[in-house]
């Protein structure tokens, strides 16, 4: 029997609360139990790892020790950049059995680390829970969504033990359960640029730019994100890329015109499932998705 | 008229430089680099970097120690890991890419303006106080220190995630402090040993 934990991460609880609230609805939907790690701290993701990787490994390794002193077997990250930060902090536990970061560790009473599996929402509904379990719960398929599922780097790169590292089907497959048509497009895994909208803007915008552009021309009414990262920088960068690029990302609903929506992809679940707006959060998103919503 | 060198002698250059990338980056494979120049070209910022990933690695293998810690690219590379997975000598290039910022930042050789370096201390620092970070708390500080003015330019898009109530200034803490003290103390003393 699976003892799922739970690995927040401090996206979800700042500017991605959406993400979060309609993630644990739709655990509860599935009737998949989770445990939030008790006192998990921030596993300092790749800013972390270019200045200390010692500290690094540490600080992402306690919260894998805690989850196995808490006796969980799996833990649940949906934050891809925490993924991907603990994944290769267990790498390093696993592989030096006896350096700094484990003595460090064992030093402050933290004991294992190795075993716990880590993983991704996305995953665990796929593999887990099972896409019939899915369209079985599915009260208000979504039938005129044509959604682009963007996977970003770091689920399937540098570890491709999930899905293929440049085009995955996963995240698609979900999203067809609940309803929806799926867009395909060679980006499903180009990078997002992460925090270079904010460290070298220039850059930044413009692989924002490619992406949205892309999924536009391949007829997205829609897209759904997995990482609060990469939902930040479609959703609260998109007015600023049209700006810079001088192209609009609107699309038509009827006879109704509006930004191209993005969504979490558990918000996405949600309305699936026939959960009310409020519940999943739908109004923190910036480019507000009235239309898409009334389109169900 | 003044003639200025541009080609350095080899006895400029720094041979033993890629032991040193080995031994920050655990990438093992530099050597068997055959610059076939697949990482650049998987790339999506290539086009921005002073040296390509190709270059870089060139560099490396060749001792060009200064010009590889002073280059833009490291600090554009966004981390995507595609280079890496599509190496067909197998070369960890993501983690290289890791490896020079932290010798850049050790030397104190990052390019002027550059925020990333500012961003990482600010990271590590607000973590080993309060175990938990709050972005918007990292991003004020960094802004401070590299780009006041940018803050104003900021503003208004602070703004509209404050309505949002996606605006969550800092404040959470770990219970456990003093763990966390311990383990960053456990790792000082094995250092200075
Ligand atoms: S990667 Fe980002 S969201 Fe995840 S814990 Fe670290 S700071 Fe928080
Ligand atoms: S696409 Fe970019 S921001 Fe999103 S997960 Fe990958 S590296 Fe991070
Ligand atoms: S892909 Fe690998 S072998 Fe080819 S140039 Fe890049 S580092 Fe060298
Ligand atoms: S990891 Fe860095 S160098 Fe490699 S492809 Fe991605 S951005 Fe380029």
């Amino acid at each position: 029997m699976k003892n799922y934990g739970y690995y927040p991460g401090c996206s979800v609880r700042s500017s991605s609360k959406s993400y979060e609230k309609s993630l644990l609805l739709v655990m509860k939907g599935v009737g998949l139990k989770m445990k939030e790690i008790d006192d998990w701290n921030c596993c300092g993701a790749t800013a972390y790892f270019g200045t200390d990787k010692k500290m690094a490994g540490a600080v992402a390794g306690r919260n894998l020790c805690l989850a196995e002193q808490q006796k969980m077997s799996d833990v649940i990250i949906p934050c891809t950049g925490c993924y991907l930060t603990l994944r290769k902090s267990q790498d390093n536990i696993k592989e030096n059995k006896n350096d700094t970061i484990r003595s460090a560790l064992n030093g402050a009473g933290l004991k294992g680390g190795d075993k716990v599996s880590l993983r991704h929402p996305v995953d665990v509904l796929y593999n887990d829970v099972g896409i019939e379990k899915i369209k079985s719960l599915v009260k208000k398929p979504l039938k005129e969504w044509k959604i682009a599922s963007y996977y970003g780097c770091q689920l399937v790169r540098p570890y491709a033990d999930v899905d293929d590292p440049y085009h995955p089907v996963i995240l698609d497959e979900i999203m067809i359960a609940c309803g929806a048509q799926a867009v395909d497009y060679p980006y499903k895994t180009r990078c997002c640029g992460g925090a270079l909208t904010g460290t070298v803007e220039d850059v930044g915008l413009r692989l924002v730019y490619i992406l949205l552009a892309e999924m536009m021309k391949r007829g997205a009414n829609c897209v759904v994100t997995m990482c609060p990262l990469c939902h930040f920088n479609f959703d609260v960068y998109q007015k600023k890329v049209e700006e810079k690029f001088g192209e609009e990302f609107k699309k038509s609903f009827g006879k109704k015109f509006e930004p191209l929506p993005i969504l979490h992809f558990t918000q996405a679940m949600g309305i699936a499932f026939g959960y009310k707006e409020s519940e999943l959060g739908t109004g923190e998103l910036m480019v507000e998705p009235k239309a898409l919503l009334r389109a169900v | 008229m003044k003639y200025i060198r541009t080609v350095k002698y080899e006895s400029e250059l720094n041979k033993s430089f890629y032991k040193k990338v080995i031994e920050s980056s655990g990438c093992e494979k530099i050597l068997e680099c055959i610059q076939c120049g697949t990482c650049s070209s998987t790339c999506p910022v290539s086009l921005y970097m002073d040296f390509t990933p190709r270059k870089l690695m060139a560099m490396i293998k060749g001792g060009f120690e200064d010009e590889a810690l002073k280059s833009k690219t490291i600090w554009i590379c966004s981390s995507c890991y595609s280079c890496t997975v599509m190496c067909p000598a197998q070369i960890k290039i993501t983690d290289i890419m890791y490896a020079l910022k932290r010798m850049a930042i050790e030397k104190g050789v990052y390019p002027k303006g550059m925020p990333i370096p500012v961003l990482a201390e600010e990271m590590s620092k607000v973590i080993a106080e309060k175990g938990r970070n709050s972005e918007m708390e990292v991003v004020t500080r960094m802004m401070l220190r590299t780009n006041p003015l940018g803050m104003l330019k900021m503003a208004p898009m602070g703004l509209s995630l404050f309505r949002k109530g996606r605006m969550h200034i800092g404040g959470e803490k770990i219970k456990n402090r003093k763990q966390m003290q311990k383990l960053l103390s456990g790792l000082k003393k094995k250092e200075a040993k």
